[in-house]
């Protein structure tokens, strides 16, 4: 294995930058409250995603009351365009985003690379208590009245500040605006710690080719949300001038109820623009360091090194980089030259390329590992197996011609949903029963995991797979009732029944896995330091969970990557990346 | 519609593009092609970290946001302007003067931190102050004055964006002076901490003047020209 052995003696040379101790608070606000310590941060931005989540599970179940039996729960449109409406907003941006970044990043960066804190620990903590008046102003957007905005979540203009759609001349869509422009404030904040943490404030021997890949995968993400954000940032600014001050950025001439508005010239396609530019790295945003946690899982509980790290690194950059350039494939049906339809076809088609290399690399990790079937490691693997079959669906749709007549049918929302949705949540559900014993130095509950694990992944297909079947019969999307129209030769009552129950039921699955998380935490079994035998940093601190300021007096050396596993001749299965351990004799 | 067909993010795209052959270039020296399965030991050399401090390396980051959001303002600005083709708009007089105090401010900042004598160093923050404070305050005449001649926030697309983006730019120069005293408050009266965190206020105070240029020529239309000049070369 190590062919490169370094001399023992060899000198470890003086850390290049001071180790600068985190203030230490001493009042009990200090502590939990108006923390600065990242790991609480961490914990902070977890249950408040966490909490909102929640918010839009139920809007998930009202949505499904509603295509699932139409006759018994009858809601208004307008009350269901709000539940779609802010159900993927909350999932897309205040969950997922938000605790992918604001969670594991500020939990797992300062661990992983052998630093104290984040840099900036008193930027870090704005950072939650922004990103928590954000949910604030989101939640407030149902009390006020009119309800929240139903604009869709991509709150395309000119309808979505028209009095026709919900909230539209309302406070809703004012207040969904708002909260977004603090969220971005709130995650720059955030987002320039993780990144100049990641390149600053890394320990002694710890190159940038010795993190984890679930640095690498936050990392990115965060490079790219912080270039991509400040799209959305501009589309919500322009929108709410257009609201509240009436210029015309986004609003062409109009006449509602038969009367001339005041707005005229402006582009609904320019909004498109800046919201997709936005938008498509968010896919990104959210998927890179759902694939970095997910090789590390496979990684630690395959008890095999990640095949090809070189290769996987490289992919995590390269989709980065372009992601930017195939925004306007979500733009197919707006309208647009044809060349342009091809450039951005082929762009989105490229991006599969680096995507599959890292597949193959999972398998390749799994093949003749020593698999453990943690609970974990089957949310990593059912995690795989989900993103390949959205992803498929993916090339499917990233065709224009495929695309134009599937785009505004329930199987975008079934694709959306297993690439987006589900493959991601699973990695989330993975890193938690992982992550867990390092938080709280205890186990979750193995028989409430395999319960939570099982309906959950089973549960998902039995939504999301005849999904696909109901958009190709023709359903459209969006539409809270459709009756019995001409074109729907199969009628799908029976499915979309169906496809609720199954709903219901994975619903309340994360309700036992709360459970499970606020029932460990003083009953689960004791963790001890390293459970899974993991060789990466932030498993070998001294005390577990970590204190504050993370290491003893001296910060950690690291001797070797974050992956060595079942080394021929090692003491055992695995090598701390702080191990100075090197191989006595040279192997024959 | 011929036109915003994603043509036109040329503004964003050329920034994303000089921001990754940046990063490119930077993780193309950071390793990428070393093997480190095979590679054990300590292996401290400077790899990774650069050598600027955490201070400087977080300004860095914040500026290329900025950068990128005012790059898509100026994309949104250009594409909306492909859709219909509108008069420019008459800058007020005063926008010339706002100009020259923050091309003073900035120079002023920048003569602070090579001041080696606290008390010159002062003097010139507290000009660099008041020019920029002076910036500002015409701002909000300039408003006044458009408003004076008709061109209110919702009577144009030209006036819009101006009131808008000069708006913005305002707040962030805004955001600069409370930085500015707060770092000099925390400096305590200790004269290096004091020259370093001046340094990074001047850092700030060019890169939002270099942003101010940019918006006066797309106000101006010039942008637009030099983009199209830039077009008929390119075809």
């Amino acid at each position: 294995m190590a062919n490169i052995p370094y001399r023992p003696d060899e000198q470890v040379p003086p850390a290049e930058v001071p180790d600068v101790h985190p203030p230490h608070p001493h009042t009990w606000i200090g502590r939990w409250v108006f923390s600065q310590d990242a790991k609480y941060i961490a914990i902070q931005y977890s249950a408040t995603a966490i909490a909102i989540g929640l918010v839009a599970l139920v809007l998930s179940w009202l949505v499904r009351l509603q295509l699932g039996f139409p006759d018994v729960f009858s809601f208004s449109a307008e009350a269901y365009y709000q539940f779609i409406t802010m159900h993927g907003m909350i999932m897309v941006i205040y969950l997922l985003t938000a605790i992918f970044l604001g969670g594991f990043g500020n939990y797992l960066i300062p661990l992983m690379v052998g630093a104290r804190d984040m840099v900036f620990p008193f930027v870090n903590m704005l950072s939650y208590w922004v990103y928590l008046l954000a949910v604030l102003v989101l939640v407030a957007s149902f009390f006020v009245p009119g309800g929240p905005t139903g604009a869709g979540w991509t709150l395309y203009p000119p309808q979505a500040i028209l009095s026709g759609t919900p909230g539209g001349q309302d406070a809703g869509i004012i207040l969904m605006l708002l909260s977004l422009i603090l969220f971005i404030i709130g995650f720059t904040m955030g987002g320039l710690n993780y990144v100049v943490t990641v390149l600053q404030a890394r320990t002694r021997g710890m190159t940038l080719m010795r993190m984890p890949l679930t640095v690498w995968g936050i990392f990115t993400a965060t490079v790219m949300a912080l270039l991509a954000f400040p799209a959305l940032f501009v589309a919500c600014v322009m929108m709410l001038f257009d609201r509240l001050l009436s210029t015309s950025f986004f609003m062409p001439t109009l006449v509602e109820m038969g009367e001339q508005l005041s707005y005229g010239g402006g582009s609904p396609i320019v909004f498109q623009h800046l919201f997709w530019f936005f938008g498509h790295p968010e896919v990104y945003i959210v998927a890179l360091p759902a694939f970095g946690i997910v090789s590390d899982l496979i990684s630690v509980h395959a008890r095999k090194n990640v095949f090809g790290y070189r290769m996987m690194v490289w992919a995590i950059v390269i989709i980065g980089a372009l992601s930017f350039i195939v925004w306007a494939h979500h733009m197919y049906v707006s309208g647009m030259h044809p060349y342009f339809g091809f450039f951005f076809a082929t762009t989105t088609l490229i991006i599969a390329v680096p995507t599959a290399i890292k597949v193959y690399n999972w398998l390749l990790t799994l093949w003749r590992g020593d698999i453990h079937l943690t609970l974990p490691m089957l949310f990593a693997l059912s995690f795989v197996v989900t993103f390949v079959n959205g992803g498929l669906t993916g090339l499917f749709l990233g065709n224009v011609v495929v695309d134009v007549p599937l785009s505004d049918t329930m199987f975008v929302v079934a694709h959306f949903h297993m690439v987006m949705g589900v493959a991601p949540l699973m990695v989330i559900f993975g890193a938690i029963y992982h992550w867990y014993p390092l938080m709280t130095g205890r186990m979750l509950n193995e028989a409430m995991g395999q319960i939570h694990f099982w309906v959950t992944f089973i549960g998902t297909y039995a939504i999301f797979f005849p999904m696909h079947y109901v958009g190709l019969v023709g359903v459209p999307r969006r539409y809270p009732e459709i009756g019995d129209p001409a074109f729907i030769t199969t009628p799908v009552d029976g499915l979309n029944a169906f496809i609720s129950i199954a709903a219901f039921i994975v619903g309340a699955a994360q309700i036992l896995f709360l459970f499970n998380i606020a029932w460990s935490a003083r009953n689960g079994r004791d963790a001890g330091g390293n459970p899974w035998r993991a060789a990466s940093l932030e498993w070998q601190t001294p005390q577990t969970p970590p204190r504050h300021g993370n290491w003893a007096d001296e910060l950690p050396v690291v001797y070797r990557w974050a992956y060595d596993y079942s080394v021929p001749g090692a003491p055992e299965d695995f090598i701390a990346q702080d191990d100075p351990w090197v191989q006595q004799t040279a192997p024959t | 519609m011929g036109a915003a067909n994603g043509t036109n993010m040329t503004v964003i795209l050329a920034f994303l593009v000089m921001i990754i052959a940046l990063a490119l270039w930077w993780l193309l020296q950071q390793g990428v092609m070393s093997k480190p399965w095979l590679e054990t030991g300590p292996m401290d050399e400077a790899a990774g970290r650069s050598g600027f401090p955490v201070e400087r390396l977080g300004l860095g980051v914040f500026l290329v946001v900025i950068g990128s959001l005012f790059a898509l303002f100026g994309s949104a600005f250009i594409m909306r302007m492909d859709l219909e083709i509108w008069p420019s708009l008459t800058l007020p007089p005063v926008v010339w003067i706002n100009t020259a105090l923050l091309v003073i401010a900035s120079i002023f900042l920048r003569l602070a931190t090579r001041r080696s004598d606290t008390r010159r160093l002062t003097r010139d923050t507290t000009i660099a102050g008041l020019a920029t404070g002076g910036f500002l305050v015409g701002q909000l005449l300039a408003w006044r004055e458009l408003q004076v001649v008709g061109d209110g926030l919702a009577s144009g697309p030209a006036a819009s964006f101006f009131y808008m983006l000069s708006g913005l730019h305002g707040l962030h120069i805004l955001g600069g002076i409370l930085a500015l005293g707060v770092l000099i408050a925390r400096s305590g009266g200790d004269p290096v901490r004091t020259k370093f965190n001046v340094g990074l206020c001047a850092t700030y105070w060019d890169f939002l003047l270099v942003v101010w240029i940019g918006l006066l020529l797309l106000f101006m239309g010039l942008a637009n020209q030099l983009l199209d000049i830039c077009r008929t070369i390119l075809t």
